[in-house]
């Protein structure tokens, strides 16, 4: 097999299974401060309740997160050695920058976090707290800093084939970052309000309806009714800042093969490379054009214009359909959730059911969004700078395929391990006996 | 950003701040691979939790000194960085695993559903803290030998191995002398004194060996007055583990004194062993093919990262004092709330 694919197929691997734990942590931190500044403001037992039963599935996730991610910092180095070589001078502070204000932060302070409570005092684990949730959006906002520059390089000038920068401002506040770090900050916001009211429900279905559960729940409802139409908006924001920056990457996601007024919004096809049409299209005319341009003749470059050097189309077109479709179901259901909190303060069990059947829908929004922007942007690693085959090391494809193997196996095993403990430490809950149909969820104070 | 610093200074510099990662990474992390080296040692699972629970406020931020050390490779020396993952592909990747079912084991075994889920969870830590170790000696001793093909450099880097986690496992029985009390301390004591002479063997060995391998490295410790002037170094390791095994004879002491001395003392070995290193390579970064100043990348990215570095540095070394105060003393059973 070709060590380039390889290469990619194991540092995608590796990243999809590393942003996972982020994507959880990242929003936690800031929903376990929540819920510590609520009970520090109201004395409430169920809100340290809640706390203690969260933080257990964020030390998890953070330790899986943090293992995932030093294989990372190898991979840039054992996958793409060229990439370091041709733009490390830009990579490599925004990288160190990560490192020092987020990682150790985190690290030192996780520790008094999980395990000061009774060490310290209240206010210093209060403090912790607000640290670890900081430091793990410093960190994200790092990654999306150097992931943003790589989609729309800007900053900086070539010297003998090695880029060098120029702005460092521009370079941090590059085009789409803006877009981008709220996107996925959102999108982690998402993941963890579905997570919430996902393991709630399912506890609040068996019959563990302590406080503590219901707390959660609200939290995770009420979480997932802001956000999901925001991110509906925010990542329209974002698409049409992708139409200005890397046209090529719209014509693949939306399947518009020419460049013409009145696009078609394709609901669903199968989009054909060689015939470079869609099969079996279903579309809403001219829907494109206004969403993308405001106006139902509105010209939409399409992939005509980019013929050699735009994506794969079928990953991206796809991705973006599970990523969309995902989206809507998580607004529908959060907004029919919130609605029946207010209205009737409590949820239908059909509604209880959709949310444990929704409680891992953010992993799947967000690595769906993933494989757009980042199959998206090939054949290139750093838009118009450096392709990904000029990235490729020399290491032999059975190296990689060894390692490949090896991570795929140690992934598969860490998930499931992952999950079952997670619905394990949800398990451990009181049942209470007599359990009325359709209880009220206590109002939170 | 425009540079303040003459670039051999800059690259020294950042040569200086990536041999301090690197040494405090072996140091922190030393110990907590090396508790997880003698965690199968003993057969009560009261002790293991409490030997699992002496490192679990550490063990993340001490593994964060190895993203440093290689970021910091990465980042300034990007050259270097691509030619010694390239040559050591297998062995990081291996490592890369161990350190992850390391990791993970930690929180899995704490929320262990049943006594075979947490015994296969020890197994997990065990191995992981083993191959992590085992991989890095391995690392180490083809490093040494600059990365040279055959038997002989093979056969060395698995002495090196062996002798990289003999270390690791010692730091680590120090750690738990100090850190535990009763049985599990008396057992630690034996531990560091079993594992003592493994980690002597080891020191002569790469001592002997790099000065044979390499004419110049030969010359730098051989030739007048290097040879005086370097005497000290060999004679204060040859005294440190003469101290370390006499004190480990009556350990451990009535009121539990000089608790935390076998410990500060694998330190200092651990020390000398990396000064001694540094100045058989300095200034390669590759041995024998690449010195750091060629390696260096652009003056303006390693200024912006050193003013970085200058300000937050200290704020790192602060609140990982904290910490070490927080969780200071004999370590007790980890709760989550």
């Amino acid at each position: 097999m070709d060590p380039v694919l390889l290469a990619r197929i194991q540092f995608a691997a590796n990243i999809s299974f590393h942003i996972l734990f982020p994507t959880v942590t990242i929003a936690l931190g800031w929903v376990l401060l929540f819920f510590k500044l609520r009970f520090n403001a109201t004395r409430d037992e169920r809100w340290m309740e809640a706390y203690r039963f969260w933080v257990k599935i964020f030390a998890l996730s953070f330790a899986l997160g943090v293992v995932s991610g030093i294989t990372m910092s190898f991979q840039f180095g054992t996958n793409w050695p060229g990439f370091m070589e041709r733009v490390g001078n830009i990579a490599g502070p925004l990288l160190a920058y990560e490192v020092l204000t987020a990682f150790f932060l985190e690290a030192t302070f996780l520790g008094i976090m999980l395990f000061g409570f009774r060490r310290v005092p209240g206010w210093l684990h209060t403090i912790a707290t607000v640290l670890v949730a900081f430091g793990t959006t410093m960190s994200a906002f790092w990654i999306l800093v150097l992931n943003s520059w790589m989609h729309t390089p800007v900053g900086f000038e070539m010297r003998d084939g090695i880029v060098h920068a120029t702005d460092w401002w521009a370079i941090v506040f590059s085009p789409s970052m803006p877009y981008r770090l709220a996107h996925m900050l959102i999108a982690s916001g998402l993941t963890v309000a579905f997570l919430l009211a996902g393991m709630s429900a399912w506890r609040w279905l068996r019959g563990d309806r302590g406080p503590a559960v219901a707390v959660a729940l609200r939290t995770g409802v009420i979480m997932a009714a802001i956000l999901a139409p925001t991110q509906l908006v925010v990542g329209d924001l974002h698409g049409l800042n992708t139409l200005e920056h890397q046209p090529a990457k719209i014509a693949a996601m939306e399947g518009n093969w020419q460049t013409r007024g009145n696009v078609p919004l394709v609901l669903f096809g199968i989009p054909d490379e060689r015939a470079r049409e869609n099969r079996f299209e279903i579309a809403i005319p001219s829907g494109a054009s206004l969403i993308l341009k405001h106006s139902p003749s509105g010209v939409v470059p399409g992939l005509d214009q980019f013929e050699g050097l735009h994506p794969p189309v079928k990953p991206v077109f796809y991705a973006f359909r599970v990523m969309v479709g995902t989206g809507m179901a998580m607004v529908a259901l959060a907004l029919l959730g919130a609605g029946y909190l207010w209205r009737r303060g409590t949820l239908p069990t059909v509604l209880l059911r959709g949310f444990v059947l929704m409680t891992f829908s953010g992993w799947l929004a967000t690595l769906a969004g993933w494989y757009v922007t980042e199959i998206g942007r090939q054949p290139w690693l750093v838009t118009g700078v450096l392709t990904t085959a000029q990235a490729a090391g020399p290491v032999p494809a059975a190296s990689i395929g060894t390692t490949l193997a090896m991570y795929l196996t140690l992934y598969a095993l860490l998930l499931s391990a992952y999950v079952a403990t997670l619905y394990r430490l949800a398990a451990k809950g009181r049942i209470s006996e007599a359990v009325p149909g359709n209880a009220p969820i206590p109002q939170t104070a | 950003m425009t540079p303040f610093l003459p670039p051999e200074t800059l690259a020294l510099t950042f040569a200086a701040l990536m041999a301090v990662s690197i040494l405090a990474y072996v140091v922190l992390d030393g110990y907590d691979l090396g508790v997880g080296l003698l965690l199968q040692a003993t057969p009560e699972e009261a002790e293991r939790d409490r030997m699992v629970a002496s490192i679990g406020p550490f063990w993340d931020a001490n593994e964060t000194w190895l993203v440093l050390g290689v970021g910091l490779l990465l980042v300034a020396f990007p050259v270097a960085h691509g030619m010694v993952l390239t040559a050591l592909y297998m062995p990081v990747a291996l490592m890369l695993c161990g350190l992850i079912l390391r990791g993970v084991a930690f929180e899995f075994r704490a929320k262990a559903g049943t006594p075979l889920d947490k015994r296969r969870w020890d197994w997990a830590f065990a191995g992981g803290s083993a191959l992590a170790a085992l991989t890095q000696g391995w690392m180490l001793g083809r490093y040494v030998l600059g990365f040279e093909q055959g038997l002989a450099p093979m056969l060395f880097a698995t002495l090196a191995a062996f002798g990289v986690a003999a270390a690791y496992a010692f730091i680590g029985a120090c750690w738990l002398i100090w850190r535990t009390e009763g049985a599990l301390q008396v057992r630690a004591v034996a531990w560091a004194r079993d594992v003592l002479w493994v980690v002597a063997a080891g020191i002569v060995a790469v001592s002997v060996a790099t000065p044979l391998a390499s004419a110049r490295i030969f010359a730098r410790w051989f030739e007048m007055p290097n040879l005086l002037l370097l005497a000290p170094l060999p004679a204060a390791t040859f005294g440190l583990i003469l101290g370390l095994r006499s004190l480990l004879r009556h350990m451990p002491l009535p009121d539990d004194k000089l608790r935390h001395v076998p410990f500060w003392g694998a330190v200092g070995l651990f020390c000398l062993s990396f000064a001694g290193l540094t100045w058989s390579f300095f200034p390669y970064i590759v041995p024998e093919r690449l010195t750091l100043f060629q390696a260096a990348s652009a003056p303006e990215s390693l200024s912006i990262i050193l003013v970085g570095a200058a300000f937050v540095l200290p704020v790192i070394l602060g609140y990982t004092v904290l910490a070490w105060c927080i969780f200071g003393g004999k370590a007790r059973d980890l709760r989550y709330d």
